[in-house]
């Protein structure tokens, strides 16, 4: 087979043309959701049940849809509950597993190997497990339906735990004891000296932290009534819900809304995402 | 952990120990808050949810009588969670495969490429990271009976058209298609991951020895080195599958006839919607021990590739 000289001098060979062609072909209906979801929030709804199949809107429609999404529903505010309820976690998981990682890495005491057991069997237990006695235990003192009965159940991630942990042990003793001979404390040595040096560990957990959440439907569903409190997935039933077959092209433009703050934040951090998947994999 | 039995000289393992070693009491302060949250909301509620699977709680009920395993033997009985049971065993029966040899093959056609690796792994990583109650409403529609593209796409090639979300055998599948194209990009990334670990030379020893065909290589070497991943990748699938609750929440609420009854949505309804804590604590507990069997699994897998 003779290549096409600018494939040549690009250095593709023929069999990775091929190997190309079935990749795009690949990502073209991976991605085809996402490329129907836009294309029918900006139509009219008449197209969308038309019988036809077409590639462009018959007729742009603009942003109509997406007013008629945020009249509806108050999509922004399940954003910012997004927001509040991903930061909240993640600041209490961070400022409650460095430490306990950093004791598990670097320091004997009596208990650690229990500690640790403790964190792998964690590991595995999905939030389903203890739902009932948390939810009954919220419902008596009177917690739930609020932000707290949202992030209460996440503030300790045995994940985080067992990645910074991982992390640590590989940080060097001497610079710590040199630091501890300089007079530092051991918080000190912790948050100025072991935490920044494990920079790239702490965005991936955070990348991976925040989307778990974000996207999280189980939890919310259960301890949330008030619409104000809702975040994303939660704000996307009650809107399915309503709006069931009637009004695609709104249903659309808030699936857009919702999905996209999230996508884009991926595609700003993919590296420390894909990390992130490969630490839980390798480990 | 050995170092504390190592004597104390000045040899470069005593400076370590010495580095690695204060007064107990502060690692117990670095750790007490993780020990507390790790009692309150992991530890004692999954003692408390045993306990409460032999009672008949209610929420709200004042009192409760202790059962013994009468809720359990009511499950045995139970039509709905048997069939919840073999839908979501079903589910996972059709989401691992899916999900993991497209991931399979995915990485390993990605990792041939001189060019373009970055981009694929992010497109195909896409719907991993996307909110599925969002895209699955978008997948609703997809595979609408009528005025959805696949069945435009049916049409057009001259088959006929599915009712992928009215018909009975067709429900599961449509949720597995959701799950593999949500799934897959996460499992791709940990294949490539396994791929990129397996040492060039071994490629060349197989090419020493006449092996160079692409396919002959994939068997010989690549798929070989490739099995503890292989393995780590489909229970991790598994146990993502056995969790399936949001497309089934939000898509079909347990529709057509009970077809999409899954474990974790009986167990939501029976707890959360009905109040039966009793009930709901003894599927919780079926789903923990099925849960827990897996993740043992995945844990010999995970010994054995360190050992590799």
């Amino acid at each position: 087979m003779l290549a096409h000289p600018l494939l040549q001098r690009l250095g593709i060979t023929p069999r990775e043309m091929v190997l190309h062609a079935i990749l795009l072909t690949g990502v073209f209906v991976t991605l085809f959701p996402f490329y129907w979801m836009i294309l029918t929030s900006v139509r009219p709804a008449q197209e969308v049940f038309s019988a036809g199949f077409t590639w462009l809107p018959q007729a742009f429609v603009g942003l109509d849809n997406f007013a008629a999404a945020l009249a509806q529903a108050p999509l922004l505010r399940f954003m910012l509950n997004g927001v509040i309820i991903c930061s909240g976690i993640l600041v209490v998981q961070l400022l409650t597993a460095i430490p306990c990682a950093y004791a598990l890495a670097k320091f004997e005491f009596r208990g650690r190997e229990l500690l640790f057991a403790m964190t792998l069997f964690a590991l595995c237990v999905p939030i389903q497990v203890p739902a009932l006695p948390l939810y009954v235990t919220l419902a008596y003192t009177g917690t739930l339906d609020s932000y707290f009965a949202l992030m209460v159940p996440f503030f300790l991630s045995v994940f985080a735990i067992f990645l910074f942990r991982q992390v640590f042990k590989s940080f060097p003793d001497e610079i710590i004891q040199a630091a501890r001979l300089d007079g530092l404390s051991e918080m000190a040595i912790l948050w100025q000296i072991v935490v920044p040096s494990a920079g790239p560990a702490i965005a991936a957990f955070a990348v991976f932290s925040v989307t778990a959440h974000w996207n999280d439907l189980y939890w919310p569903l259960i301890v949330v009534t008030s619409k104000e409190l809702a975040p994303p997935p939660l704000g996307m039933m009650y809107f399915a819900d309503n709006e069931t077959g009637a009004n695609f092209g709104a249903l659309m433009a808030a699936a857009t809304l919702l999905t996209a703050p999230l996508m884009i934040a991926f595609l700003f951090a993919q590296r420390h995402f894909i990390r992130g998947v490969t630490m839980t994999g390798v480990k | 952990m050995t170092a504390v039995t190592l004597p104390e000289t000045g040899t470069a393992t005593g400076m370590r120990r010495l580095g690695a070693t204060v007064a107990p009491g502060i690692a117990y302060w670095f750790a007490a808050p993780s020990v507390l949250l790790l009692i309150a909301t992991l530890l004692v509620p999954i003692v408390v949810v045993i306990g409460l699977s032999f009672t008949d709680y209610e929420l709200g009920a004042l009192g409760l009588s202790f059962l013994g395993f009468d809720n359990y033997a009511e499950l045995a009985k139970d039509p709905t969670f048997w069939r919840s049971l073999k839908n979501t065993a079903y589910y996972t029966v059709l989401v691992v495969p899916g999900s993991v040899l497209i991931a399979l093959a995915l990485a390993v056609v990605i990792c041939d490429l001189s060019r373009g690796r970055w981009f694929y792994q992010i497109a195909f990583f896409l719907p991993v990271t996307s909110t599925l109650i969002a895209m699955a409403t978008v997948w609703k529609y997809l595979l609408h009976g009528t005025i959805g593209p696949v069945n435009h796409l049916f049409a057009a090639v001259g088959l006929p058209r599915m009712e992928f979300f009215g018909d009975p055998t067709l429900i599961m599948p449509a949720l597995a298609i959701i799950g593999v194209w949500q799934l897959m990009g996460f499992n791709m990334v940990l294949f490539i991951a396994g791929l990129t670990a397996i040492p060039a030379d071994l490629y060349e020893a197989a090419a020493v020895d006449g092996i160079d065909r692409p396919w002959e290589r994939f068997l010989t070497v690549t798929l070989p080195l490739l099995g503890p991943t292989t393995l780590f990748v489909v229970v991790t699938s598994s146990i993502t599958a056995f969790k399936v609750f949001d497309t089934v929440a939000v898509l079909t609420h347990g529709a057509p006839q009970g077809a999409s009854d899954v474990l974790l949505y009986t167990t939501y309804l029976e707890g959360f919607q009905y109040l039966r804590i009793g009930p709901a604590a003894a599927m919780t507990v079926v789903f923990l021990a099925i849960i827990m069997v897996l993740s043992l699994l995945q844990t010999r897998i995970l010994e054995r590739k360190v050992h590799y």
